[in-house]
C-alpha cells in the first residue's frame, strides 16, 4: 500500500509538478480571500507574482531537462509540447497579473478572488496542454471556460461587463456542447476517447460520421480560438471584460486552444483533417478569419474592440500554421504564439493604465499619450507593429514561418492574403499611432507609468525586439517541442 | 557533412568597420532619449556628431577599398544567425552598395543640418531621424536578403510618425501623404515577401536541403532555377521594388509623400530610400533571377520611359516647388530603371551612377527648398520670386540643385545620365531615345522654377529675409563639393561602381542572359 502510493507519487511529481503548485497556489489565495479582511491583506499580488515565478523558473527546467512521460496509462502527456505551452500559460498570467494590480484594486468588490481565479484559469490551460485523453482536454477546458465567465462578468456594477458574462456564458456553453458531441462521435466511431488509439482506430477511417465529427471538433475549438465564423462573440466580451481579464482571454485561452487543436485535430485526426476535403475547408476558414479580421478592425473606435478583431486576424494568421501541417507549421505557431503573447500583453497594460488612468476605452483618449507618458506611447507602438509583423519586432519572423510553412506545403495563395492582410492591419494599428503622437492631448491628464505596470511595459517591449532581432533561442524551443511530438 | 562544405564557405569575420557606421547613429539616439527634451542645442549636437561618425567611416571605407580586387570587403560575418532559417547576420560593401553607403551618409549628415532650426518637439524628431538613417544604411551593407528585408522595413515607421508630426498640409493633409507613403510601400513589400520566402523554398534543395539567404549564394544557385519561376519571382520584386523606386504607374505616392514630408525626411526619402529598390532590383533581380529579368525589360523599359515622360510632363504644370522635385524625381527613377532594363554593364555602371547623382541633387534641391519654406512660409511659385536678391546663398544651391537636374556637364548628373544612354542605346534604342526627350521637358520645368523663384524683380516682402549662415551652410558645402567633384572626376566613382558590377560575376551573368532565348514580353 505505502509502496504503491510511493510510486504513485514517485510518477507523478516529475510529471505534474506545475499543475500541483498553481492548484495549491490557488486555493491558498481562495482561502486568504476568505479569511483575511479586505483591507488587512496586501501581500496577494506579491505572493501571486513570486510563486509563479518560481512555477516558471521549474517548468523552464522542466522543459530543458525534465522525462517525456505519460501517464495513468496515456490520458496525461509529459512532452516539451505540452511544457512549452505551460510556460507560455504561466508567463501570460504573471504579465498580466503584474499590469493589473491598481485596475482590480479600483474594482468594487471581492477582489480576492481575482488572483485565484486567474490561477485557476491558467490550471485549466496547463491540463488541455498536456491532455492525453479527449475527457482530460474536456475538463482542462471547463476549467478554464467557467473560470472566465466569472472573470468576465467580474466588474459586477458594470453593465456591460455583465451582459459580456451572460453572453460568453450562452455562447461558449454551446460551443461546449458542439464539442463534446464530436467527441461522443469519435468515442463512437473508435470506441476510446484517448487520442493514441483513436488515431489507430481512425487512421484510415472514413464517411460522413468521421467528417462530421472532425467538423464538430474544429468549430467547438474554433469558437475559443475566434476562428471566423465563429467569432461573434469576441468583440463584445472583450469590450464589456475588465481589461486585465479582456488580455488574458486573448492571450492564453487563445494559445490553450490552439494547443488542443493541434493535438487533437492536426495530429490525432489528421487522415480526416488534412484529406482534400477538410483541407479545403481549413484554407477557406484560415482565409475568411485573416480577412474579416482585419478589415472589421479598420472602422474600431475603441481600444478593445480593435485588439480584439485584431487577435481574431491573429488567429488567423496562427492557422496558417496549421495549415503547413509539418514540424515547420507547429514550430512557427509555437513561435508566433510566444510572439503574440508578449506583444498582445504589452499592449493591453498601456490600454489598462490608459482605462484606469482615464477611465475610458476609446482610442480618442490616448490623444498626445507621446507627451503624456512617452514610454507607454512607444511601448503600445511597438507592440501593435509586432502584432502587424512589422520587422524587427518578433511578430515578423513568427509570421516569416508560418508563411514559410504553408508555401512549403504548396499554399501560395493564402502566403498572399496573408502577407498582404497583414500589411492592411499596419493600417488600423498605425491609426492608433497617429493618435498618440499626432497631437499633444492637452485637455487629458498626465499619466505617469510606475511599479510593476511599468515593469511590464519594458518587459514586453524589450522581449518583443529581442525575438524580433536574435530569434534562434526561441525557435530551438519551439522546434525541440515541435518534435517532440511527432516522435510519438 | 554537405552542409559542412556549404558551411565553410562561411566564416566568421568580424571587420568592425560597418557595424560601427550602422551604429553610431543608433547609439546617438539613445544618448537623446536620454537628455532632456528642453536642451535642443544639445540633441542637435549629438545627432550631427553621431551622423559625422557614420561619414567619417564611409568615407574612410570608400577610399580603402580595394577596386583591383574587388568583390565584398570589410565583412562582418557572424554565420547562423538564425539556425533553422539560415540567416546570417552578414554585412559587407562592394562596388555597388559602397557609393550608395556613402550617399545615405552624405545626406544623413546633411539632413541634421537641414532641420538645425527646428524647434518642435525636438527630441522626437531627431531619435526618428537618426534611427531612420541606420536604417537605410543597414539596407545597403547587408550581405544577407533576410537582414536586408529587416532593415528596408525598419524605416517605414519612423518615416510615418515624422510625417505625421512634423509633416505641412498643403494640396494633401499631412496624415493622408504620410499614410499613402506607408501603405505603398507595405504592400508593395508583402509582395515581395512572397516572392523572397518562394525563391528561399526553391533555394533550399539546390544547396544540399539548407536554406540560405546569402546574396552571394543566392546568386550562385539562382542561374539553376527554372526560368518561368524565375519569371514569377521576378515580377513579384519588380511589383515591390517597383513601387518603391516609383516606377510609373506605382508613383503616385511619391510627390504626395514628398509634399507632406518634412525636409530632412523628403532628402532622405527621395535622396536615399528610393534607391533601396533600383539597389534591390539589381542586387536580387538581376544577379539572382536573370532569366526574369530578361523577360521582365521590355515591359519595364516601356513603364520606365512613360514614367520619364510624363512625371517630366506634369512637372511642369505643378505650382508646388516639391511637387515639381518630387516628379522630376519619379521621371529621373524612370532613367534608372531603363538603365537596369538594358541589362549590360555600360547601363548598369550608369544605373548605380545615376542613382548616386540624383541622391545628391535631390537632396540638396529638398534641402534648398526647405529654407525658402522656413523663410519666406511658402512653396507656391507663383508667390516667390527674385530670391536671389535677397538670399544670394540660398540662391546659389538652389542654383546648382536645378543645373544639376538638368544633367549640365561637370555635375555628376551628367556623367550618370551619358552612362545610361551609351548603355541603353544599344540594347533599348526606342526607349533610350524616346528618353532624351524628356531630358528637354526637364530643362523646361528645371529653367521655369528657378527664373520664377530666384530672379525676376527685387520683392520688397522678402527684405526681411536673412540669407544662409553658420550650420545652414552645411548642405550647400557637402552637396556641392560632391556634384564637382566626382562630376569633373567621374572615375572616383564610376571605376568603383564598374569594379563592382565586374568583380561580382554580374557582367558574366549578363552576357548569358543576354544569350539565353527566353522570349521577352514583347
Amino acid at each position: 500500500m505505502q509502496d504503491a502510493f510511493g510510486t504513485l507519487l514517485g510518477q507523478l511529481f516529475p510529471v505534474l509538478t506545475p499543475e500541483i503548485l498553481v492548484a495549491l497556489l490557488s486555493l491558498l489565495l481562495l482561502g486568504i480571500g476568505l479569511l483575511i479582511p479586505p483591507g488587512a491583506r496586501k501581500g496577494m499580488l506579491p505572493l501571486t507574482v513570486f510563486a509563479l515565478l518560481g512555477v516558471l523558473g521549474y517548468t523552464v527546467y522542466d522543459f530543458f531537462f525534465g522525462v517525456r512521460a505519460t501517464f495513468l496509462q496515456g490520458m496525461y502527456l509529459h512532452d516539451q509540447f505540452a511544457t512549452f505551452f505551460k510556460i507560455l500559460f504561466v508567463v501570460a498570467a504573471l504579465l498580466v497579473v503584474l499590469f493589473s494590480g491598481n485596475y482590480i484594486q479600483k474594482l468594487p468588490a471581492h477582489r480576492g478572488e481575482f488572483y485565484a481565479l486567474i490561477l485557476a484559469a491558467t490550471l485549466g490551460m496547463m491540463l488541455m496542454a498536456g491532455a492525453g485523453d479527449l475527457i482530460t482536454l474536456y475538463v482542462g477546458l471547463e476549467l478554464m471556460t467557467i473560470t472566465f465567465y466569472l472573470l468576465v462578468a467580474y466588474w459586477q456594477t458594470e453593465a456591460k461587463s455583465a451582459e459580456a458574462g451572460i453572453k460568453y456564458l450562452v455562447l461558449g456553453a454551446s460551443s461546449s456542447a458542439v464539442l463534446l458531441y464530436g467527441i461522443s462521435l469519435i468515442y463512437g466511431l473508435s470506441g476510446s476517447t484517448q487520442l493514441s488509439e483513436i488515431w489507430d482506430a481512425l487512421a484510415n477511417a472514413s464517411g460522413p460520421a468521421v467528417l462530421l465529427a472532425t467538423v464538430f471538433v474544429l468549430a467547438g475549438l474554433g469558437f475559443k480560438i475566434s476562428l471566423v465564423p465563429f467569432h461573434l462573440w469576441a468583440p463584445d466580451i472583450y469590450e464589456g471584460a475588465p481589461t486585465p481579464v479582456t488580455a488574458f482571454l486573448a492571450v492564453a485561452s487563445k494559445a490553450a486552444a490552439f494547443a488542443a487543436l493541434i493535438r487533437v485535430y492536426l495530429i490525432t485526426l489528421n487522415s480526416q483533417a488534412f484529406a482534400p476535403t477538410g483541407e479545403t475547408l481549413l484554407f477557406l476558414l484560415a482565409a475568411l478569419t485573416m480577412i474579416v479580421g482585419n478589415l472589421a478592425a479598420i472602422p474600431q473606435t475603441n481600444i478593445k474592440r480593435l485588439l480584439a478583431y485584431s487577435s481574431i486576424a491573429q488567429a488567423g494568421y496562427l492557422m496558417v500554421g496549421i495549415l503547413g501541417v509539418s514540424v515547420a507549421g507547429v514550430k512557427a505557431v509555437l513561435f508566433y504564439a510566444m510572439a503574440y503573447v508578449f506583444a498582445n500583453l504589452g499592449a493591453f497594460a498601456v490600454a489598462t493604465m490608459i482605462g484606469e488612468k482615464q477611465g475610458s476605452d476609446e482610442i480618442k483618449d490616448f490623444a498626445g499619450l507621446s507627451r503624456r507618458s512617452p514610454l507607454a506611447a512607444a511601448v503600445l507602438t511597438a507592440c501593435l507593429l509586432s502584432l502587424a509583423g512589422i520587422p524587427p519586432l518578433a511578430g515578423f519572423v513568427g509570421k516569416f514561418y508560418l508563411f514559410w510553412a504553408a508555401m512549403d506545403r504548396g499554399h501560395l495563395a493564402i502566403a498572399f492574403i496573408g502577407f498582404v492582410m497583414s500589411m492592411v492591419s499596419v493600417y488600423y494599428y498605425l491609426s492608433v499611432v497617429k493618435v498618440m503622437y499626432l497631437t499633444e492631448g492637452e485637455e487629458l491628464p498626465e499619466v505617469p507609468v510606475k511599479g510593476a505596470p511599468k515593469f511590464t511595459m519594458v518587459f514586453t517591449l524589450l522581449v518583443t525586439l529581442f525575438l524580433g532581432l536574435y530569434p534562434t533561442p526561441l525557435a530551438q524551443m519551439a522546434i525541440s517541442a515541435a518534435n517532440s511530438l511527432v516522435g510519438r | 557533412m554537405m552542409n559542412q562544405a556549404a558551411a565553410s564557405t562561411l566564416q566568421m569575420m568580424l571587420n568592425p568597420t560597418l557595424p560601427l557606421t550602422l551604429l553610431a547613429p543608433v547609439f546617438a539616439a539613445l544618448v537623446i532619449v536620454f537628455l532632456p527634451k528642453e536642451e535642443t542645442k544639445t540633441i542637435k549636437i549629438v545627432a550631427a556628431l553621431g551622423t559625422l561618425t557614420s561619414l567619417a567611416l564611409s568615407i574612410y571605407v570608400f577610399f580603402a577599398y580595394d577596386r583591383h580586387l574587388g568583390g565584398m570587403q570589410f565583412n562582418f560575418l557572424v554565420p547562423g544567425w538564425t539556425q533553422d532559417l539560415g540567416v546570417n547576420l552578414a554585412f559587407g560593401v562592394d562596388g555597388i552598395s559602397l557609393p550608395m553607403l556613402l550617399l545615405t551618409n552624405l545626406i544623413g549628415f546633411s539632413a541634421v543640418y537641414s532641420s538645425w532650426n527646428l524647434e518642435k518637439r525636438v527630441k522626437e524628431f531627431f531619435v526618428l531621424l537618426l534611427v531612420l538613417i541606420a536604417g537605410v544604411m543597414g539596407t545597403f551593407i547587408a550581405r544577407d536578403l533576410f537582414i536586408f528585408f529587416l532593415f528596408y522595413e525598419v524605416v517605414v515607421i519612423p518615416i510615418y510618425i515624422m510625417v505625421i508630426i512634423f509633416g505641412s498640409t498643403k494640396r494633401v493633409t499631412k496624415e493622408y501623404a504620410g499614410m499613402k507613403l506607408t501603405i505603398y510601400l507595405l504592400i508593395g513589400s508583402a509582395f515581395l515577401l512572397v516572392g523572397l520566402v518562394a525563391l528561399y523554398l526553391a533555394i533550399i534543395p539546390l544547396n544540399h536541403n539548407q536554406g540560405t539567404f546569402m546574396f552571394d549564394q543566392l546568386a550562385l544557385l539562382g542561374q539553376q532555377l527554372d526560368p518561368n519561376f524565375q519569371v514569377f519571382v521576378f515580377a513579384l520584386v519588380l511589383f515591390g521594388f517597383g513601387s518603391l523606386i516609383s516606377m510609373f504607374p506605382f508613383h503616385s505616392w511619391s510627390p504626395d509623400g514628398y509634399a507632406g514630408a518634412p525636409t530632412a525626411v523628403s532628402m532622405i526619402h527621395a535622396g536615399v530610400l528610393k534607391k533601396i529598390g533600383g539597389y534591390g532590383l539589381i542586387r536580387l533581380g538581376l544577379f539572382v533571377l536573370p532569366a526574369g529579368a530578361k523577360f521582365w525589360a521590355p515591359a519595364m523599359a516601356v513603364l520606365a520611359v512613360a514614367g520619364a515622360l510624363y512625371a517630366a510632363f506634369i512637372a511642369m504644370a505643378q505650382k508646388d516647388l516639391k511637387y515639381v522635385v518630387g516628379y522630376s524625381s519619379v521621371s529621373h527613377m524612370g532613367y534608372v530603371i531603363i538603365a537596369i532594363a538594358a541589362l549590360n554593364i555600360t547601363s548598369i555602371d550608369g544605373a548605380v551612377a545615376m542613382m548616386f547623382a540624383h541622391g545628391v541633387m535631390s537632396a540638396l534641391f529638398f534641402s534648398m527648398i526647405g529654407f525658402v519654406y522656413e523663410k519666406t512660409h511658402t512653396r507656391n511659385i507663383a508667390d516667390l520670386g527674385g530670391l536671389a536678391h535677397q538670399m544670394p546663398r540660398l540662391a546659389t544651391g538652389f542654383l546648382i540643385a536645378g543645373m544639376a537636374g538638368l544633367g549640365l556637364p561637370s555635375t555628376v548628373n551628367f556623367v550618370a545620365e551619358f552612362t545610361i544612354f551609351i548603355g541603353a542605346v544599344k540594347a533599348l534604342p526606342v526607349p533610350a531615345v524616346l528618353g532624351v526627350f524628356g531630358i528637354i521637358f526637364t530643362a523646361a520645368y528645371t529653367l521655369r522654377v528657378i527664373a520664377n523663384v530666384l530672379f525676376g524683380p527685387r520683392r520688397p516682402e522678402w527684405d526681411h529675409l536673412r540669407d544662409l549662415k553658420g550650420p545652414e551652410m552645411v548642405p550647400i558645402y557637402v552637396f556641392v563639393t560632391v556634384l564637382f567633384v566626382v562630376g569633373v572626376f567621374p572615375n572616383l566613382v564610376l571605376g568603383l561602381i564598374d569594379s563592382g558590377v565586374v568583380s561580382s560575376g554580374l557582367a558574366k551573368i549578363l552576357e548569358t542572359v543576354g544569350q539565353a532565348k527566353i522570349g521577352g514580353l514583347f
